[in-house]
């Protein structure tokens, strides 16, 4: 894989910030975009704009082309079996939510078992919240191990014959966790409860089969793989989604509307209320044709190698505490003895170096870890090992200049 | 090492009040109690204030949170005891016009040591930690009122 070349692709990457070149180390709340996911947006709306599915004329063919093929691109990403398995959404927390409105209230009675763990975003711990509220089901956390890891003894003792959902991310934003998702999938189903997978930081970084998984929902977002915010994906099994009312009425979604009574679309536009996010999900399209030419397997090994550096150097540091476990996805989440996190941001940011700072959408996870926020490093396919250097060259420096204060 | 910019933000008194907070703890159960959170870090603070007749008593702070938040916490509780109400809200509007980097007339209100937040104004991800301290006073007296 030629870093540099990738690099390239990416003109924002290429800038100073506070006179120094920048460091960007926050792809896991969103990513860069290359030139060309830029371009397929620009050109759809300068050639193509057009509403979807019902303009005769000939732009709202080509916008329509290209709309269906972007859902075609997802569905062999993801190996979907079918397009009608492709939702288009906002993003993760709108696939999350239309599966916690349709399917779990549709489904869920008193006494039956909604479970999650304590690492989850919060956009995959609030639908449930309210969806156990609206329908009296419980809400159940699958416990953590100390090092920030599920271990399937847990998974088997925690999952009943009561439990009807259970929702789990697969790579954890915070701690970097990889989570064994086909494994508790084939628990979920041993008791008949239906799987649904937070994928926002997994589809970017890997290769993902949701055939394979076998779970039943799987949710992410275009803007963390080099597409456009405000699109993402709900894959949902073909048979659940036929029997799930929409959430959303009007629009796109329509068959045929009387007075009092109305039809809807079949698969999958029953789900796409309102006219659709055509820009999004052709610059989504994009960024899979941009990732899949690169290949996942060569973004994953160049991931490893990068966090295997990282994780060496940062480990080296004194007065540095990291979070999660050893084996992990490319992130490294972390404090600075006695900095909070947001100072360490701003002195890392007075270097040209971006990272996050704070609870990272994870309150529970940050309430488990005894923390009330922490920093986080993140990297992509663009990330060197050189952008590593600068960050734990910021870091002493941060060690530095707030040593000087104490 | 070029940290003149990081300089202006994080000054030595704002440093002091980080390491040395004043008015650290917690009042009487009768005083009012204010919880203010900061949502995009997680960052908390609680703020106890005794006012008795339009006059702010005593006033201490509690919480977690980063070097902006805490020192403007301390220089907060510092400025406004034994004040009247009504000045420390003149106080609290003459601090978010620092924020907004508008130039302060101080009149005859002596600011004393906040004056070295003004660096804040130029690091706007950070404005939000400054005023919090300030935003749960604001919050605290408008309901004694």
């Amino acid at each position: 894989m030629d870093v540099k070349a990738i690099r390239e692709q990416f003109p924002i990457l290429n800038q100073e910030i506070n006179g120094h070149p920048l460091v960007y180390l926050d792809s896991s709340a969103t990513s860069q975009k290359p030139v060309s996911v830029i371009k397929a947006v620009e050109d759809y709306y300068k050639q193509d704009n057009s509403n979807v599915h019902r303009g005769v004329h000939t732009l709202g063919t080509r916008a329509t082309d290209k709309y269906e093929g972007a859902r075609e691109k997802v569905k062999k990403f993801i190996n979907a079996s079918s397009t009608k398995e492709v939702i288009f959404t906002r993003g993760t927390t709108t696939s999350i939510n239309t599966v916690a409105y349709s399917y779990a209230r549709a489904n869920l009675k008193e006494g039956d078992e909604i479970v999650v763990t304590p690492m989850e975003h919060h956009s995959n711990i609030i639908p449930w919240q309210q969806a156990a509220k609206a329908t009296g089901a419980t809400l159940k956390y699958l416990p953590l191990r100390p090092d920030g890891t599920i271990e399937m003894e847990d998974v088997k003792d925690t999952i009943t014959d009561r439990t009807k959902v259970v929702a789990v991310m697969h790579v954890s934003n915070v701690l970097g966790t990889i989570n064994p998702i086909k494994e508790i999938t084939a628990v979920a189903h041993q008791h008949g409860a239906v799987m649904m997978v937070d994928g926002a930081q997994s589809v970017p970084h890997m290769q993902v089969d949701v055939q394979d998984l076998d779970c039943d929902f799987y949710a992410f977002s275009g803007h963390k793989m080099c597409g456009p915010t405000g699109i993402g994906v709900l894959y949902g099994k073909r048979e659940l989604l036929e029997n799930m009312e929409p959430v959303e009425f009007g629009g796109e979604m329509i068959d045929f509307v009387n007075l009092y009574d109305s039809t809807w679309k079949e698969l999958p536009w029953k789900f796409e209320g309102g006219t659709p996010i055509i820009a999004g999900a052709i610059g989504l399209g994009a960024a899979i044709d941009f990732l899949t030419d690169i290949g996942m397997e060569n973004i994953h090994e160049h991931e490893d190698q990068l966090i295997a550096y990282a994780m060496d150097r940062m480990k080296a540091l004194d007065e540095l505490e990291i979070y999660g476990p050893e084996q992990r996805a490319a992130l490294i989440t972390f404090n600075l003895t006695d900095v909070h996190p947001h100072d360490t941001a701003t002195v890392l940011d007075a270097e040209g170096i971006a990272v996050r700072a704070g609870h990272h959408c994870a309150q529970p996870l940050m309430k488990w870890l005894e923390v009330t926020a922490t920093a986080r490093a993140s990297f992509y396919l663009y990330n060197t090992p050189e952008d590593v250097d600068r960050l734990v060259e910021g870091l002493n420096k941060t060690k530095e200049y707030f040593g000087d204060v104490f | 090492m070029s940290f003149d910019n990081l300089d202006t933000l994080y000054r030595q008194v704002i440093m002091d009040h980080y390491k040395n907070p004043r008015n650290r703890g917690t009042l009487a159960d009768d005083a009012m109690t204010i919880d203010m959170n900061n949502p995009t870090c997680g960052d908390r603070i609680q703020i106890h204030l005794q006012v008795d007749d339009g006059i702010v008593e005593d006033a201490k702070f509690e919480g977690e949170g980063c070097s902006i938040s805490l020192s403007s916490a301390s220089m907060m509780t510092q400025a406004i005891k034994g004040k009247k109400v009504d000045d420390a809200l003149k106080m609290s509007k003459i601090f978010s016009d620092m924020m907004l980097g508008k130039e302060v007339e101080e009149d005859d209100i002596d600011l004393g040591d906040i004056e070295a937040l003004q660096g804040v104004s130029k690091f706007p991800a950070r404005i939000k930690c400054a005023t919090l301290a300030w935003k749960a006073m604001e919050k605290g007296v408008g309901e004694e009122q």
